[in-house]
């Protein structure tokens, strides 16, 4: 089959690779139908992101037909419409019976790396690092679905793709993002990052009725597909004290809620700290640029709540800590518990009061797959979000 | 390659414009690739300059320069290492520009007098000349390459995703329980006038 393949930093191929296979009993695998790049795979491309090998095959959005199923996987049977969500998990470990998907403590192969790395495991992914059990992604013909009784999302047929293949991440992505901050009528919620998550985010807080939701980013046409969310924009390129503007736009107070959309590969312009962490990062003495962060916690309204849908890898430098506990902000973090939202987000899809292909600005073949990781690493030919049809 | 704007989403107001304005460009754009390719060369032209500076500056008619050709072989090698190893290789290729320069000019300075090798000189010179074409193609190509659209070119202000104007979908909704562990808990709520609100239920 065809797959999109990591040999290296920003060298990923549209190779010819060996088919899946069934390798255990609770096992299933799908004809891919479609699938996606993420922002987060851009961290793998960039290779920020340690734990990759040559010969891994990306991605980790990805929706399609159950063509085989193991002997042991009774929830599945072939011709089943599937959405595949980005965390495999088991469905019966303990952080499972918790819904706390995204640490499953049985999925990841590679737990002793995961232990070493994080402390404790977290949950297998796909295509996403052997930190993360080094399973194959997504983008390719046929995606080997582990634990695929519990790993999946049954979807009804006659909805086109392009509105159920973010339930796989970005769509609970961004909604997990906006209810880890408990939002309250009377809330201003800042969201830094106007990519796919930061825009599913800016919709999610717009439904769950936020008073004000204000976008940064600095890309226009992303500030103009926040505007069209409901969100009030800040382009940090023409303001580059965002800290001051997020002041003046809430009477001096700041924000009550901050979600950090963006990650530990922020851009910033005109600041002295982006230009330490580039620094620090060229001589390996930083895995992570934290600019977001620290900028949250410094515009973050105190007793407010930041919220870090973002990725980080690492260790990260010259984090206000001081702020953030002087403040009593609340910090909530973590990968998606995909399947925690996903019953729920479909009936909204369902019912009409979202459609998460608003999004969606380039489709392709899996053969022009690499070239759109660079199409959407350096946010060329106005490119938010690209969907590939293998 | 086929590239669609956009699905028809059935609930944006329209499909939104599509001006489609990059080229396309392989998953190593051609700058980039010619980067790689002058960092490889500048490797190896500073091993020949840190290995055989006398060679060298006796071929050029430059004697009792060895250790200044030594000291650019050394700078060659890093900004080569730099170009390969970096994720955006733009500046070091800036830096390739002013070697050439010092290059250029440190050469000039071995037409003074009577250099009975000025022949070979003036070839180097070109060469150097040459490749400092190269190197400013290279530079401009990868500046334009990540130059931003001009605002406007991708208009996406019809893209909200809701059935309905975004103001008329705020709460929609806010029925949604937030689950107990997500939620602030209830003694650290924030109270409203003056009085602590009863958390919601789970």
């Amino acid at each position: 089959m065809k797959a999109l393949v990591w040999h290296g930093t920003t060298d990923i191929r549209c190779d010819s690779v060996p088919d899946p296979t069934i390798e255990d009993g609770r096992d299933a695998i799908i004809k891919v139908t479609s699938c996606a790049i993420c922002g987060s795979d851009l961290h793998l491309y960039d290779h920020f992101m340690p734990g990759m090998k040559s010969g891994d095959i990306m991605g980790h959005e990805t929706m399609g037909e159950v063509v085989e199923v193991g002997r042991d996987n009774k929830a599945l049977k072939v011709g089943d419409r599937i959405v595949v969500p980005f965390t495999i998990i088991c469905g019966e470990c303990d952080q499972c019976r918790r819904g706390n998907f995204s640490v499953c403590e049985r999925t990841n192969r590679n737990k002793a790396l995961g232990d070493t790395a994080f402390g404790h495991t977290t949950a297998g992914l796909f295509g996403y690092t052997h930190l993360t059990g080094g399973y194959p992604g997504g983008q390719a013909e046929y995606l080997r679905v582990p634990f695929a009784d519990a790993t999946h999302i049954k979807v009804p047929k006659g909805i086109p793709d392009e509105k159920l293949l973010f339930l796989s991440d970005i769509f609970p992505t961004g909604w997990q993002g906006a209810v880890q901050c408990d939002i309250q009528p009377e809330d201003t919620v800042a969201i830094w990052g106007c990519g796919p998550v930061g825009q599913m985010a800016i919709r999610s807080a717009i439904l769950l009725g936020a008073k004000r939701v204000i976008a940064i980013d600095r890309v226009p046409e992303r500030l103009s597909m926040a505007e069209a969310g409901g969100a009030e924009t800040i382009n940090f390129d023409e303001e580059s004290n965002v800290v001051g503007r997020l002041n003046d736009m809430t009477g001096g107070k700041g924000p009550e809620k901050c979600i950090d959309a963006v990650g530990l590969e922020a851009h910033a312009t005109g600041s002295l700290d982006a230009v330490y962490d580039r620094a620090k990062q060229a001589m390996m003495l930083e895995t992570d640029r934290p600019h977001v962060l620290r900028q949250m916690i410094m515009a973050c309204r105190p007793a407010g709540v930041l919220s870090v849908p973002g990725v980080y890898g690492g260790l990260l430098d010259k984090i206000p800590f001081g702020a953030l506990m002087n403040k009593g902000l609340t910090v909530r973090t973590g990968q998606t518990h995909v399947n925690r939202w996903s019953d729920d987000l479909l009936r909204r899809i369902e019912e009409d009061q979202i459609d998460p292909s608003f999004v969606i600005t380039h489709t392709v073949g899996l053969e022009d797959g690499p070239e759109m990781y660079r199409t959407f690493r350096d946010k060329q030919d106005g490119c938010i979000k690209v969907v590939i049809r293998p | 390659m086929s590239r669609a704007p956009s699905p028809p989403s059935g609930l944006t107001a329209a499909a939104p414009p599509a001006p489609r304005g990059a080229t396309g460009r392989g998953a190593h754009s051609g700058h980039e690739r010619l980067a790689r390719g002058l960092g490889w060369f500048s490797i190896g032209l500073g091993l020949a300059e840190l290995l055989a500076p006398r060679a060298l500056c006796r071929t050029l008619g430059m004697e009792g320069r060895e250790a200044l050709v030594q000291a650019y072989g050394a700078r060659e090698v890093a900004t080569g290492v730099a170009i390969l190893m970096s994720h955006d290789p733009t500046p070091w290729i800036w830096g390739r520009v002013a070697g050439d320069a010092l290059d250029l000019a440190t050469l000039a300075t071995g037409f003074e007098g009577d250099n009975p090798k000025s022949a070979h000189l003036a070839l180097a010179a070109a060469a150097v000349a040459g490749v400092t074409v190269m190197d400013v193609v290279c530079v401009q190509g990868l500046t334009a390459d990540k130059r931003p659209a001009r605002p406007g070119a991708f208009d996406y202000r019809s893209r909200s995703g809701f059935p309905r104007p975004a103001g008329a979908m705020r709460g929609a909704a806010a029925g949604f329980a937030v689950p107990a562990d997500f939620r602030i808990p209830g003694p650290l709520r924030p109270w409203r006038n003056g009085r602590p609100v009863p958390d919601a239920p789970a």
